[in-house]
Protein backbone atom coordinates (compact mmCIF):
# COMPACT_ATOMS: atom_id res chain seq x y z
CA UNK A 1 0.00 0.00 0.00
CA UNK A 2 1.70 3.66 -0.79
CA UNK A 3 1.14 6.40 1.28
CA UNK A 4 1.19 9.60 0.53
CA UNK A 5 4.66 10.38 0.69
CA UNK A 6 5.36 7.89 -2.22
CA UNK A 7 2.03 9.23 -4.39
CA UNK A 8 3.07 9.31 -8.09
CA UNK A 9 2.28 12.72 -10.28
CA UNK A 10 -0.51 11.71 -12.88
CA UNK A 11 1.52 11.91 -16.49
CA UNK A 12 -1.28 13.55 -19.24
CA UNK A 13 1.60 13.20 -22.06
CA UNK A 14 1.31 9.43 -21.45
CA UNK A 15 -2.72 9.32 -21.23
CA UNK A 16 -2.78 11.36 -24.26
CA UNK A 17 -0.58 8.80 -26.10
CA UNK A 18 -2.56 6.03 -24.69
CA UNK A 19 -5.61 8.19 -26.46
CA UNK A 20 -4.31 8.69 -29.30
CA UNK A 21 -3.29 5.09 -30.16
CA UNK A 22 -6.84 3.81 -29.87
CA UNK A 23 -7.89 3.97 -26.47
CA UNK A 24 -9.92 6.74 -26.83
CA UNK A 25 -12.46 5.75 -24.09
CA UNK A 26 -9.85 5.66 -21.52
CA UNK A 27 -10.69 8.75 -19.27
CA UNK A 28 -14.55 7.76 -19.04
CA UNK A 29 -13.74 5.13 -16.71
CA UNK A 30 -14.56 5.28 -13.18
CA UNK A 31 -13.09 2.49 -11.57
CA UNK A 32 -16.54 0.65 -10.77
CA UNK A 33 -14.84 -2.91 -11.47
CA UNK A 34 -17.80 -4.57 -13.41
CA UNK A 35 -14.82 -5.32 -15.88
CA UNK A 36 -12.49 -6.75 -13.30
CA UNK A 37 -16.10 -8.89 -11.98
CA UNK A 38 -16.59 -9.97 -15.39
CA UNK A 39 -12.92 -11.18 -15.88
CA UNK A 40 -12.21 -15.35 -16.62
CA UNK A 41 -8.81 -14.33 -16.19
CA UNK A 42 -9.22 -12.25 -13.60
CA UNK A 43 -10.95 -15.35 -11.80
CA UNK A 44 -7.50 -17.57 -12.04
CA UNK A 45 -4.79 -15.18 -11.16
CA UNK A 46 -4.27 -11.84 -9.38
CA UNK A 47 -4.90 -10.02 -13.08
CA UNK A 48 -6.83 -7.00 -12.13
CA UNK A 49 -8.13 -5.35 -15.64
CA UNK A 50 -9.21 -2.22 -13.68
CA UNK A 51 -6.24 -1.59 -12.33
CA UNK A 52 -4.29 -1.43 -16.33
CA UNK A 53 -6.94 1.02 -16.96
CA UNK A 54 -6.43 3.26 -13.90
CA UNK A 55 -3.29 3.23 -14.52
CA UNK A 56 -3.10 4.02 -18.45
CA UNK A 57 -5.83 6.65 -17.03
CA UNK A 58 -2.99 8.12 -14.49
CA UNK A 59 -0.19 7.83 -16.90
CA UNK A 60 1.32 5.45 -14.78
CA UNK A 61 3.79 4.42 -18.02
CA UNK A 62 6.76 2.77 -15.93
CA UNK A 63 3.55 0.84 -14.42
CA UNK A 64 1.76 -0.90 -17.13
CA UNK A 65 4.05 -1.13 -19.95
CA UNK A 66 6.36 -3.52 -18.54
CA UNK A 67 3.68 -5.07 -16.65
CA UNK A 68 3.18 -8.92 -17.24
CA UNK A 69 -1.07 -8.11 -16.53
CA UNK A 70 -0.68 -6.19 -19.77
CA UNK A 71 -0.29 -9.86 -21.10
CA UNK A 72 -3.30 -11.78 -19.22
CA UNK A 73 -6.20 -10.89 -20.96
CA UNK A 74 -7.78 -13.07 -23.24
CA UNK A 75 -9.51 -10.39 -25.54
CA UNK A 76 -12.83 -11.95 -24.64
CA UNK A 77 -14.67 -8.60 -24.56
CA UNK A 78 -16.71 -9.59 -21.50
CA UNK A 79 -15.79 -6.54 -20.24
CA UNK A 80 -16.22 -4.29 -23.09
CA UNK A 81 -19.85 -5.31 -23.62
CA UNK A 82 -20.67 -5.05 -19.66
CA UNK A 83 -18.79 -1.42 -18.95
CA UNK A 84 -21.39 0.76 -17.57
CA UNK A 85 -19.23 4.09 -18.96
CA UNK A 86 -18.60 2.30 -22.60
CA UNK A 87 -14.85 1.83 -22.14
CA UNK A 88 -13.60 0.22 -25.12
CA UNK A 89 -11.28 -1.39 -22.28
CA UNK A 90 -9.26 -4.46 -25.21
CA UNK A 91 -9.13 -1.29 -27.17
CA UNK A 92 -7.27 0.24 -24.75
CA UNK A 93 -5.37 -3.03 -23.87
CA UNK A 94 -4.31 -3.04 -27.38
CA UNK A 95 -3.08 0.08 -27.35
CA UNK A 96 -0.96 -0.10 -24.34
CA UNK A 97 0.04 -4.11 -25.44
CA UNK A 98 1.38 -2.31 -28.69
CA UNK A 99 3.28 0.64 -26.67
CA UNK A 100 4.52 -2.25 -24.55
CA UNK A 101 6.36 -3.65 -27.84
CA UNK A 102 7.68 -0.53 -29.76
CA UNK A 103 9.46 -0.18 -25.64
CA UNK A 104 10.53 -3.90 -26.80
CA UNK A 105 8.54 -5.96 -24.28
CA UNK A 106 7.66 -9.14 -25.98
CA UNK A 107 7.98 -12.34 -24.01
CA UNK A 108 9.93 -15.48 -26.52
CA UNK A 109 7.04 -17.19 -27.36
CA UNK A 110 5.08 -14.24 -28.42
CA UNK A 111 8.03 -13.01 -30.29
CA UNK A 112 8.35 -16.64 -31.73
CA UNK A 113 5.09 -16.73 -33.67
CA UNK A 114 5.40 -13.28 -34.40
CA UNK A 115 8.24 -14.57 -36.59
CA UNK A 116 6.35 -17.05 -37.89
CA UNK A 117 3.35 -14.92 -39.34
CA UNK A 118 6.02 -12.88 -40.72
CA UNK A 119 8.34 -14.70 -42.18
CA UNK A 120 5.70 -17.83 -43.85
CA UNK A 121 2.29 -15.75 -43.55
CA UNK A 122 1.22 -18.47 -41.47
CA UNK A 123 1.25 -18.87 -37.48
CA UNK A 124 1.80 -22.68 -37.28
CA UNK A 125 3.82 -24.71 -39.83
CA UNK A 126 3.03 -27.00 -42.34
CA UNK A 127 4.30 -30.41 -40.93
CA UNK A 128 4.52 -33.68 -43.49
CA UNK A 129 1.68 -35.24 -41.88
CA UNK A 130 -0.15 -32.36 -42.69
CA UNK A 131 -0.24 -32.73 -45.97
CA UNK A 132 -0.56 -36.58 -45.85
CA UNK A 133 -3.48 -35.84 -43.77
CA UNK A 134 -5.16 -33.61 -46.15
CA UNK A 135 -4.63 -35.84 -49.05
CA UNK A 136 -6.63 -38.55 -47.51
CA UNK A 137 -8.80 -36.07 -46.74
CA UNK A 138 -9.33 -35.17 -50.49
CA UNK A 139 -7.62 -31.58 -49.93
CA UNK A 140 -4.90 -30.10 -51.66
CA UNK A 141 -1.68 -31.29 -49.63
CA UNK A 142 -0.67 -27.85 -49.44
CA UNK A 143 -3.48 -25.24 -49.15
CA UNK A 144 -3.96 -22.48 -51.48
CA UNK A 145 -2.29 -19.93 -49.28
CA UNK A 146 1.33 -17.94 -49.48
CA UNK A 147 2.12 -22.16 -48.90
CA UNK A 148 1.98 -22.53 -52.36
CA UNK A 149 2.60 -19.21 -53.92
CA UNK A 150 6.14 -18.05 -53.45
CA UNK A 151 4.73 -14.38 -54.87
CA UNK A 152 2.18 -13.91 -52.08
CA UNK A 153 4.59 -14.64 -49.82
CA UNK A 154 6.96 -12.21 -50.62
CA UNK A 155 4.21 -9.46 -50.19
CA UNK A 156 3.41 -10.78 -46.93
CA UNK A 157 6.82 -10.49 -45.87
CA UNK A 158 6.67 -6.68 -47.65
CA UNK A 159 4.04 -5.64 -45.76
CA UNK A 160 6.11 -6.41 -42.63
CA UNK A 161 9.19 -4.38 -43.65
CA UNK A 162 7.01 -1.46 -44.64
CA UNK A 163 5.79 -1.62 -41.43
CA UNK A 164 8.76 -2.28 -39.32
CA UNK A 165 7.01 -5.09 -37.79
CA UNK A 166 10.39 -6.96 -38.98
CA UNK A 167 12.26 -4.75 -35.91
CA UNK A 168 9.68 -5.11 -33.76
CA UNK A 169 10.68 -9.10 -33.01
CA UNK A 170 14.15 -9.34 -33.05
CA UNK A 171 15.76 -11.59 -30.96
CA UNK A 172 16.86 -10.70 -27.26
CA UNK A 173 13.80 -7.94 -27.21
CA UNK A 174 12.87 -7.46 -23.07
CA UNK B 1 -28.90 -14.13 -51.51
CA UNK B 2 -25.03 -13.99 -52.71
CA UNK B 3 -24.18 -18.25 -52.37
CA UNK B 4 -20.46 -17.39 -53.96
CA UNK B 5 -18.04 -17.02 -50.95
CA UNK B 6 -13.75 -17.01 -50.83
CA UNK B 7 -13.26 -19.29 -48.49
CA UNK B 8 -10.83 -18.00 -46.22
CA UNK B 9 -8.51 -20.41 -44.65
CA UNK B 10 -6.66 -19.05 -41.56
CA UNK B 11 -4.03 -21.37 -40.34
CA UNK B 12 -5.34 -23.85 -37.41
CA UNK B 13 -8.11 -25.19 -39.56
CA UNK B 14 -5.77 -26.35 -42.98
CA UNK B 15 -2.57 -26.87 -40.98
CA UNK B 16 -3.53 -28.87 -37.70
CA UNK B 17 -7.72 -29.96 -38.07
CA UNK B 18 -7.78 -30.14 -41.74
CA UNK B 19 -10.73 -32.53 -40.90
CA UNK B 20 -12.72 -29.16 -40.26
CA UNK B 21 -11.71 -28.10 -43.62
CA UNK B 22 -12.84 -30.76 -44.92
CA UNK B 23 -16.12 -30.90 -43.31
CA UNK B 24 -17.21 -27.22 -43.63
CA UNK B 25 -16.51 -27.42 -47.56
CA UNK B 26 -18.68 -30.33 -48.34
CA UNK B 27 -21.43 -29.48 -45.58
CA UNK B 28 -21.85 -25.80 -47.19
CA UNK B 29 -21.90 -27.33 -50.50
CA UNK B 30 -24.32 -29.70 -49.75
CA UNK B 31 -26.53 -26.65 -48.24
CA UNK B 32 -25.77 -24.53 -51.85
CA UNK B 33 -23.00 -22.27 -50.76
CA UNK B 34 -20.66 -22.15 -53.17
CA UNK B 35 -16.86 -22.03 -51.79
CA UNK B 36 -14.33 -20.49 -54.04
CA UNK B 37 -10.66 -20.78 -52.90
CA UNK B 38 -8.46 -17.90 -52.05
CA UNK B 39 -5.12 -17.99 -53.54
CA UNK B 40 -2.38 -16.13 -51.75
CA UNK B 41 -4.07 -15.47 -48.52
CA UNK B 42 -2.40 -15.68 -45.45
CA UNK B 43 -2.98 -15.99 -41.72
CA UNK B 44 -5.50 -13.11 -41.00
CA UNK B 45 -3.26 -12.04 -39.36
CA UNK B 46 -4.15 -13.51 -35.97
CA UNK B 47 -5.82 -10.59 -33.26
CA UNK B 48 -3.83 -12.07 -30.40
CA UNK B 49 -0.57 -12.74 -32.21
CA UNK B 50 -0.49 -10.09 -34.34
CA UNK B 51 -2.88 -6.86 -33.24
CA UNK B 52 -1.27 -6.81 -30.02
CA UNK B 53 1.99 -6.16 -31.45
CA UNK B 54 1.20 -3.75 -34.36
CA UNK B 55 -2.12 -2.87 -34.99
CA UNK B 56 -0.83 -0.85 -38.26
CA UNK B 57 0.82 -4.47 -39.53
CA UNK B 58 -2.20 -6.22 -38.43
CA UNK B 59 -4.80 -4.29 -40.76
CA UNK B 60 -2.34 -3.71 -43.58
CA UNK B 61 -1.92 -7.79 -44.08
CA UNK B 62 -5.51 -8.33 -43.27
CA UNK B 63 -6.11 -5.29 -46.07
CA UNK B 64 -4.24 -7.56 -48.10
CA UNK B 65 -6.57 -10.87 -47.91
CA UNK B 66 -9.26 -8.77 -48.24
CA UNK B 67 -8.02 -7.50 -51.80
CA UNK B 68 -8.09 -10.82 -52.49
CA UNK B 69 -11.57 -11.53 -52.48
CA UNK B 70 -12.29 -7.88 -53.69
CA UNK B 71 -10.22 -8.81 -56.96
CA UNK B 72 -12.30 -11.78 -57.42
CA UNK B 73 -15.75 -10.48 -56.89
CA UNK B 74 -16.55 -12.66 -53.58
CA UNK B 75 -17.60 -11.73 -50.18
CA UNK B 76 -15.34 -13.98 -47.54
CA UNK B 77 -17.13 -16.56 -45.29
CA UNK B 78 -14.32 -18.06 -42.30
CA UNK B 79 -14.85 -21.17 -40.01
CA UNK B 80 -12.73 -19.49 -37.17
CA UNK B 81 -13.40 -16.79 -34.64
CA UNK B 82 -9.96 -15.28 -35.19
CA UNK B 83 -9.80 -14.97 -38.63
CA UNK B 84 -13.94 -13.15 -38.28
CA UNK B 85 -12.78 -10.89 -35.95
CA UNK B 86 -9.30 -9.78 -37.83
CA UNK B 87 -10.60 -9.79 -41.05
CA UNK B 88 -14.81 -8.34 -39.89
CA UNK B 89 -12.94 -5.39 -38.08
CA UNK B 90 -10.79 -4.65 -41.06
CA UNK B 91 -13.58 -4.60 -43.56
CA UNK B 92 -15.75 -2.48 -40.84
CA UNK B 93 -13.22 -0.22 -40.86
CA UNK B 94 -11.91 0.42 -43.99
CA UNK B 95 -15.19 -0.22 -45.73
CA UNK B 96 -16.34 3.04 -43.60
CA UNK B 97 -13.30 5.08 -43.02
CA UNK B 98 -11.58 6.54 -46.32
CA UNK B 99 -8.63 8.25 -44.75
CA UNK B 100 -8.00 4.80 -42.64
CA UNK B 101 -8.07 3.04 -46.24
CA UNK B 102 -5.86 5.52 -47.92
CA UNK B 103 -3.78 5.13 -45.32
CA UNK B 104 -3.55 1.31 -45.78
CA UNK B 105 -3.43 1.36 -49.34
CA UNK B 106 0.01 3.19 -49.51
CA UNK B 107 1.51 0.15 -48.10
CA UNK B 108 -0.49 -2.37 -49.68
CA UNK B 109 -0.14 -0.97 -53.34
CA UNK B 110 3.81 -0.70 -52.15
CA UNK B 111 4.15 -4.73 -51.35
CA UNK B 112 1.46 -5.99 -53.82
CA UNK B 113 0.42 -3.56 -56.78
CA UNK B 114 -2.82 -3.66 -55.76
CA UNK B 115 -5.17 -1.75 -53.44
CA UNK B 116 -8.43 -2.60 -51.23
CA UNK B 117 -11.14 -0.27 -52.35
CA UNK B 118 -13.98 -1.04 -49.34
CA UNK B 119 -16.64 -3.94 -50.91
CA UNK B 120 -16.17 -6.92 -49.38
CA UNK B 121 -18.01 -8.37 -46.39
CA UNK B 122 -16.80 -10.58 -44.20
CA UNK B 123 -19.60 -13.42 -43.08
CA UNK B 124 -19.21 -16.23 -39.91
CA UNK B 125 -20.12 -19.42 -41.25
CA UNK B 126 -22.11 -19.68 -38.09
CA UNK B 127 -24.19 -16.30 -39.01
CA UNK B 128 -24.33 -17.43 -42.79
CA UNK B 129 -26.00 -20.71 -41.91
CA UNK B 130 -28.35 -18.84 -39.33
CA UNK B 131 -29.43 -15.94 -41.82
CA UNK B 132 -28.99 -17.17 -44.93
CA UNK B 133 -29.20 -20.72 -45.24
CA UNK B 134 -31.96 -20.94 -42.45
CA UNK B 135 -32.82 -23.60 -40.01
CA UNK B 136 -35.56 -25.43 -42.02
CA UNK B 137 -32.79 -26.16 -44.92
CA UNK B 138 -30.28 -27.74 -42.15
CA UNK B 139 -32.88 -29.64 -40.55
CA UNK B 140 -34.07 -31.29 -44.31
CA UNK B 141 -30.77 -32.77 -44.41
CA UNK B 142 -30.24 -34.05 -41.56
CA UNK B 143 -30.11 -38.13 -41.79
CA UNK B 144 -31.33 -38.94 -38.43
CA UNK B 145 -28.38 -40.14 -36.11
CA UNK B 146 -27.95 -39.44 -32.36
CA UNK B 147 -29.30 -37.17 -30.31
CA UNK B 148 -26.50 -36.01 -27.95
CA UNK B 149 -26.52 -33.30 -25.55
CA UNK B 150 -24.18 -30.61 -26.30
CA UNK B 151 -22.38 -27.87 -24.81
CA UNK B 152 -22.40 -24.77 -26.92
CA UNK B 153 -19.37 -22.89 -27.61
CA UNK B 154 -19.49 -19.43 -28.66
CA UNK B 155 -16.19 -18.19 -27.92
CA UNK B 156 -15.61 -14.56 -28.00
CA UNK B 157 -14.93 -12.99 -31.29
CA UNK B 158 -17.92 -14.19 -33.33
CA UNK B 159 -20.54 -12.02 -31.63
CA UNK B 160 -18.20 -9.53 -29.56
CA UNK B 161 -17.78 -6.25 -29.76
CA UNK B 162 -21.58 -6.76 -30.33
CA UNK B 163 -22.03 -3.13 -30.93
CA UNK B 164 -19.80 -3.94 -34.24
CA UNK B 165 -20.51 -7.51 -34.94
CA UNK B 166 -24.27 -7.00 -34.58
CA UNK B 167 -25.09 -10.44 -35.16
CA UNK B 168 -26.59 -11.90 -31.76
CA UNK B 169 -26.85 -10.60 -28.00
CA UNK B 170 -23.54 -11.35 -26.63
CA UNK B 171 -24.78 -12.44 -23.10
CA UNK B 172 -28.12 -14.64 -24.41
CA UNK B 173 -27.17 -15.54 -27.70
CA UNK B 174 -29.55 -18.31 -29.39
CA UNK B 175 -28.12 -18.56 -33.03
CA UNK B 176 -25.29 -20.87 -32.69
CA UNK B 177 -27.71 -23.04 -30.05
CA UNK B 178 -30.30 -23.51 -32.62
CA UNK B 179 -28.12 -24.69 -35.53
CA UNK B 180 -27.00 -27.43 -33.01
CA UNK B 181 -30.59 -28.45 -32.26
CA UNK B 182 -31.72 -28.27 -36.06
CA UNK B 183 -29.11 -30.94 -36.23
CA UNK B 184 -31.02 -33.35 -33.91
CA UNK B 185 -29.01 -32.24 -30.91
CA UNK B 186 -30.00 -30.80 -27.64
CA UNK B 187 -28.04 -27.90 -26.68
CA UNK B 188 -27.99 -28.16 -22.76
CA UNK B 189 -27.14 -24.56 -20.61
CA UNK B 190 -24.32 -24.99 -18.27
CA UNK B 191 -22.63 -22.62 -15.69
CA UNK B 192 -21.22 -19.55 -17.13
CA UNK B 193 -22.12 -20.32 -21.02
CA UNK B 194 -20.16 -17.82 -22.76
CA UNK B 195 -16.86 -17.71 -20.47
CA UNK B 196 -13.81 -17.53 -22.72
CA UNK B 197 -12.01 -20.99 -23.16
CA UNK B 198 -8.82 -19.22 -22.19
CA UNK B 199 -6.54 -19.19 -25.13
CA UNK B 200 -7.40 -16.08 -26.88
CA UNK B 201 -5.56 -12.87 -26.39
CA UNK B 202 -1.94 -14.56 -26.39
CA UNK B 203 -2.70 -16.14 -23.55
CA UNK B 204 -2.50 -19.32 -24.38
CA UNK B 205 1.02 -18.72 -26.34
CA UNK B 206 2.80 -16.81 -23.30
CA UNK B 207 1.05 -18.26 -20.18
CA UNK B 208 -0.46 -21.69 -20.98
CA UNK B 209 -1.59 -22.55 -17.63
CA UNK B 210 -3.50 -19.45 -16.79
CA UNK B 211 -4.85 -20.58 -19.99
CA UNK B 212 -5.81 -23.86 -19.35
CA UNK B 213 -6.91 -23.18 -15.77
CA UNK B 214 -9.75 -21.09 -17.77
CA UNK B 215 -10.55 -24.17 -19.88
CA UNK B 216 -10.47 -26.17 -16.85
CA UNK B 217 -13.07 -24.87 -15.16
CA UNK B 218 -15.41 -24.21 -18.70
CA UNK B 219 -14.93 -27.92 -18.55
CA UNK B 220 -15.90 -28.67 -15.00
CA UNK B 221 -19.22 -26.63 -15.53
CA UNK B 222 -20.34 -28.58 -18.93
CA UNK B 223 -19.42 -32.00 -17.34
CA UNK B 224 -21.60 -30.95 -14.51
CA UNK B 225 -24.23 -30.28 -17.19
CA UNK B 226 -24.12 -33.69 -18.12
CA UNK B 227 -22.92 -32.86 -21.67
CA UNK B 228 -21.65 -35.53 -24.23
CA UNK B 229 -19.86 -33.22 -26.91
CA UNK B 230 -18.38 -29.98 -27.05
CA UNK B 231 -19.21 -27.72 -30.18
CA UNK B 232 -17.28 -24.60 -31.21
CA UNK B 233 -17.04 -22.97 -34.08
CA UNK B 234 -13.75 -21.47 -33.60
CA UNK B 235 -10.41 -24.04 -34.35
CA UNK B 236 -8.43 -21.86 -31.84
CA UNK B 237 -11.00 -22.43 -29.09
CA UNK B 238 -11.10 -26.52 -30.64
CA UNK B 239 -7.64 -26.61 -30.53
CA UNK B 240 -7.78 -25.75 -26.66
CA UNK B 241 -10.65 -27.79 -25.56
CA UNK B 242 -9.04 -30.78 -27.57
CA UNK B 243 -5.50 -30.73 -26.56
CA UNK B 244 -6.26 -29.95 -22.61
CA UNK B 245 -8.10 -32.59 -21.50
CA UNK B 246 -5.33 -35.54 -22.13
CA UNK B 247 -3.34 -32.66 -19.39
CA UNK B 248 -6.64 -32.57 -17.13
CA UNK B 249 -5.44 -35.65 -15.00
CA UNK B 250 -8.76 -34.93 -12.55
CA UNK B 251 -10.80 -35.04 -15.18
CA UNK B 252 -11.29 -39.33 -15.70
CA UNK B 253 -14.12 -38.90 -18.13
CA UNK B 254 -13.00 -36.73 -21.40
CA UNK B 255 -15.70 -34.93 -23.79
CA UNK B 256 -15.48 -35.53 -27.23
CA UNK B 257 -15.06 -32.18 -29.28
CA UNK B 258 -16.63 -31.03 -32.68
CA UNK B 259 -16.51 -27.94 -34.46
CA UNK B 260 -20.21 -27.02 -36.11
CA UNK B 261 -19.05 -28.44 -39.54
CA UNK B 262 -18.01 -31.78 -38.23
CA UNK B 263 -21.62 -31.95 -36.14
CA UNK B 264 -23.60 -31.05 -39.34
CA UNK B 265 -20.99 -33.59 -41.02
CA UNK B 266 -21.76 -36.27 -39.29
CA UNK B 267 -25.67 -35.40 -38.72
CA UNK B 268 -25.66 -35.42 -42.65
CA UNK B 269 -24.48 -38.45 -42.89
CA UNK B 270 -20.79 -37.64 -44.61
CA UNK B 271 -18.39 -40.38 -44.45
CA UNK B 272 -16.74 -40.42 -40.79
CA UNK B 273 -13.21 -41.01 -42.41
CA UNK B 274 -13.88 -37.18 -44.57
CA UNK B 275 -13.94 -35.34 -40.69
CA UNK B 276 -10.45 -36.08 -39.90
CA UNK B 277 -10.99 -36.72 -35.87
CA UNK B 278 -7.94 -39.11 -36.07
CA UNK B 279 -6.33 -36.11 -35.30
CA UNK B 280 -7.79 -35.42 -32.15
CA UNK B 281 -6.10 -35.96 -29.31
CA UNK B 282 -9.86 -35.86 -26.77
CA UNK B 283 -10.88 -39.08 -28.63
CA UNK B 284 -14.30 -39.02 -30.34
CA UNK B 285 -16.30 -41.82 -29.71
CA UNK B 286 -19.23 -40.60 -30.88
Amino acid sequence: MSNLAEAKEPNPEFTRKVVESGGKTVNLCFQCGTCTGSCPSGRQTAFRIRKVVRRAQLGFEEDVLPSDDLWLCTTCFTCYERCPRGVEIVDIVMALRNMAVKKGYMAEPHRKIAELVSKTGHLVTLREEDKALRAKLGLEPVPPTVLSDAKALEEVKKIAVLCGFDKLIIPGAK
Amino acid sequence: MANKYGFFLGCIMPLRYPGIESSSREVLKSLGVDLVDMKGASCCPAPGVTRSFDQNYWMAVAARNLAIAEKMGVDIVTICNGCFDTLFETAHKLNHDPEARKKVNKILKDATGIEYNGTVNVRHFVELLYRDVGLEAIKSKVKGGKNLKAAVHYGCHFLKPSNVKKIDDAERPHVFDDIVEAAGMTSVMYKDKGMCCGAGGGVRARTPDVALKMTAENLKNMQAAGVEVIVDCCPFCHLQYDVSQPQLKDMPNKIPVLHLSQLLGLAFGMEREKLGLEVHQTKVNL
